[in-house]
């Protein structure tokens, strides 16, 4: 009985360790990426969507959010952050160099924090 | 109330049974709510459609979808007869069977329905109606050639406790629609929706001794379900409906009793009752909001029995209807797909003078449908089924549309398609019935009648482009749609007077479209809408090439609307004001009839106007009153030989314009909200 036991205990610890080890195919995340308008929205969404695991990418224009779902087994999320500052948009973790900044179409030349 | 606790209760079981045995969903469900404008166009949409909102519908009289259009471009309302008074509509040049009809995307005015179905469907009862011009989506099937019109109905999570319309009318029409809500719990809710309407007295305007509408009376039930779950993801759909439509028409003095099929006085009556019931049943997927599974399944029966003088006439068709849909991503959402299945039953009851003609039809079919969105500028909607008919055969249907927004506010669209389907000549052309044309098919080796399927393409091109004119929003369309017909179930009446032949196309058969839009915003609250519409609609007949009888060439319309700021308490003026200018048509060839039972080749041109006014006294009760044909244009002759019902030169049929005159109703809106 005590072996049963154990030996169950044993297999729990494996399959939860397993599963932890498993990564995401539908991670969802919410990160904060700054911009103005429509145009910056199909901007960072396009620069999303060129990161190869990106499944869904909408980017709200009101409150700032990009709303992901990501597969983690074939980019990471900061992947996706990096590649949103390449085209000039700062994230919470990375920003846009000055230089791709300035490369923004006027109307879309956001407010830096 | 015994009834309804009854009807609840038979609710119940069927709520419970499926529950069990059904798992999956409303698939492409487009839930909007009511807009500010009441027509709107997307610049983003692939398909060309025309959302009409619940907003668009209050603008008229709309007593029932067939005349929900009135106010609407793309559709041409036209009268299908002398008699029973029922409106038939025209896209892209064709008439209703040509469209696709769906009920929440569930097929609904089809084969047995095609003639009166429309006015089977209560204008209160719906939420909004998607009209898209051109081939359409291939997951509802394989049927639609001009286009696809889709009613949503009133959801129950969203709908109002109760809501009270009552209308009447100068052509002694009465109507009454009752609207009830309960929310049964956090995930439940359900509407019980009662429609009555009756024609209580006769009316012969043109003095001919025949009614120029039909006394009658319908009583139509539904009862829906509605279930969502956010945190599992399951919703479902459940609507039971019956319904029961009664016209009587013909002489003045006809009395049923008495004079049914003798030749004392010349009558008619249309009975029919229908029962439908539908359910759906979706996943959303957890942690993938883009992947879901429907379930849809419809089952309905529909009973008409009727005669038109000595023609009798009864078609009973009992339909199933099921469409299991899976909807996912491939990579990411800008690559999504649709896939399913399809199997449709219909067993047609049908005695034409009693000649059985029943059959019965089905087909099963896979689909696929891809849609690459650049979340830009352009996107495609790449649509394939095949499909196995008794009748029809194995075929292939493919559908394409491709939308491109060149530059700022601007759309280019394209689409082709392939529709294929068995034509219900008599059920569709049910009103050739009451004349005295003798029905013959010249053809004999077909599995429809003896005719063969009616096979047609379709493309269109279509540019779209917002502006502001003189700081006031502005807009301009201009559309070109061509449908060529490989076959054809040719209904001829261009051969005699005295006969209605169909037979297989022999040669060519196209419908040339070209619409052009423009629409202003002259200052604010103020709205202009006007339209050009051109037609070219040939067939080869045995005795030449014609335009389609009964169809303008030219057409004109336009709809002015105003409404007040609304001040305090939701009080309110709206006025709305349209006008249609028809040109000449080509009638059916009367020629060799006698100069007084006859028409000229062509019709003349002509212009219809109706006006509406309502006012909002609070957001909760608004009453209104409009006029219909208020410049009284009226066809001076609309029954041929009407002297002579039983005589050889009898007919109905022939109407290119309204036989009533104008009509006035008045109507009024209570919602407890």
């Amino acid at each position: 009985m005590k072996n049963i036991v154990l030996g169950m205990m044993l297999l729990f610890v494996t399959l939860s360790a397993q599963a932890q080890d498993k990564k995401n195919k539908n991670a969802k995340y919410t990160i904060e990426v700054n911009g103005n308008c429509e145009q910056c929205k199909k901007r960072i969404e396009k620069a999303a969507f060129s990161v190869a695991g990106v499944k869904s990418a909408d980017w709200n224009i009101d409150d700032h959010k990009l709303h992901l779902i990501i597969n983690e087994e074939k980019c990471s999320v900061t992947d996706v952050k990096k590649a949103i500052a390449k085209v000039g948009h700062d994230t919470d973790e990375v920003k846009a160099t000055d230089e791709d900044y300035e490369k923004l179409h006027s109307c879309c030349l956001y407010e830096r924090k | 109330m015994k009834k309804i606790l009854l009807f609840l209760t038979l609710l119940l079981s069927v709520v419970t049974f499926s529950q069990e045995t059904i798992k999956k969903d409303s698939l492409k469900t487009v839930t909007i709510e009511s807009n500010r404008k009441g027509l709107k166009k997307s610049i983003s949409g692939t398909a060309n459609t025309t959302l009409v909102t619940s907003k668009e519908l209050l603008k008229a009289a709309c007593c029932n979808l067939a005349e929900s259009f009135e106010t609407n471009p793309s559709i041409d309302v036209n009268f299908s007869d002398a008699l029973t008074g029922t409106k038939q509509i025209k896209m892209l040049g064709l008439t209703s069977p040509y469209i696709m009809i769906t009920e929440e995307n569930i097929p609904s005015v089809r084969g047995a329905s095609q003639a009166y179905g429309l006015s089977f469907t209560p204008g209160t009862w719906v939420e909004s109606i998607q009209i898209t011009k051109g081939a359409g989506s291939v997951v509802n099937g394989y049927e639609s050639i001009s286009g696809q019109i889709n009613t949503e109905l009133i959801k129950p999570l969203k709908d109002i406790p109760f809501y009270l319309n009552v209308y009447g009318s100068t052509d002694s029409r009465f109507e009454l629609n009752t609207h009830f809500n309960r929310k049964v719990s956090d995930y439940w809710a359900t509407s019980l929706f009662v429609h009555g309407n009756a024609r209580v007295s006769k009316n012969d305007m043109n003095d001919d001794g025949f009614m120029d509408n039909p006394l009658g009376k319908q009583i139509n039930i539904t009862n829906r379900w509605q279930y969502s779950n956010p945190e599992t993801g399951w919703v479902s759909f459940l609507n039971l409906r019956y319904m029961n439509d009664y016209k009587q028409t013909g002489q003045l003095d006809f009395n049923p009793d008495r004079d049914r099929f003798t030749t004392n006085y010349w009558g008619s009556e249309i009975s029919t009752e229908r029962i439908d019931f539908s359910s759906k049943v979706g996943y959303v997927f957890k942690d993938m909001p883009y992947q879901s599974i429907g379930f849809q399944n419809a089952f309905s029966s529909h009973n008409q029995q009727s005669y038109f003088g000595l023609n009798q006439y009864d078609i009973k068709q009992q339909s199933y209807y099921s469409n299991l849909i899976f909807n996912s991503i491939i990579n990411n959402t800008k690559h999504k797909f649709a896939t399913g299945l399809n199997f449709t039953y219909d067993k047609y009851s049908e005695f034409v003078n009693l000649a059985d003609v029943s059959r019965i039809d089905n087909s099963v079919g896979v689909f696929f449908e891809y849609t690459y969105d650049d979340s830009d500028k352009f996107s495609y909607i790449l649509g394939g089924r095949l499909d196995y008919h008794n009748r029809l055969g194995t075929f292939f249907t493919p559908r394409l549309h491709v939308k491109y927004n060149p530059w700022d506010k601007a759309v280019i669209r394209f689409s082709a398609g392939r529709g294929k389907r068995a034509a219900n000549i008599f059920a569709e052309n049910q009103n050739l019935f009451a004349s005295s044309r003798t029905f013959s098919i010249l053809n004999t080796n077909g599995k429809i009648y003896g005719l063969d399927p009616e096979i047609a393409w379709n493309y269109g091109l279509s540019f779209t482009q917002n502006f502001k004119l003189f700081g006031m929003n502005a807009d301009t369309t201009v559309d070109f749609y061509r449908t060529d017909f490989q076959n054809q179930a040719v209904v001829d009446v261009m051969n005699s007077p005295q006969q209605v032949l169909f037979y297989n196309l022999k040669g060519t058969s196209f419908a040339n479209s070209l619409q052009l839009d423009f629409n202003l915003e002259i200052i604010k609250h103020l709205n202009l809408r006007t339209a050009y519409k051109y037609y070219d609609i040939s067939t080869d007949y045995l005795s030449g090439s014609y335009q389609r009888p009964l169809q303008a060439k030219h057409r004109f319309f336009a709809n002015i609307e105003y409404e007040t700021h609304i001040v305090k308490k939701g009080r309110q003026w709206k006025f709305d004001y349209t006008v249609n200018w028809l040109g000449k048509q080509q009638l059916p060839n009367t020629r060799t009839n006698a100069a007084a039972d006859s028409f000229p080749e062509f019709s003349p041109s002509f212009t219809v106007m109706n006006a509406q006014i309502t006012r909002t006294f609070s957001s909760t009760f608004e009453m209104y009153v409009g006029g219909e044909n208020i410049g009284n244009y009226r066809q001076d002759k609309a029954i041929l030989g009407a002297d002579n019902p039983f005589g050889s030169n009898f007919d109905t049929s022939i109407i290119y314009a309204p036989v009533f005159g104008q009509m006035y109703y008045a109507g009024l809106r209570f919602k407890i909200k």
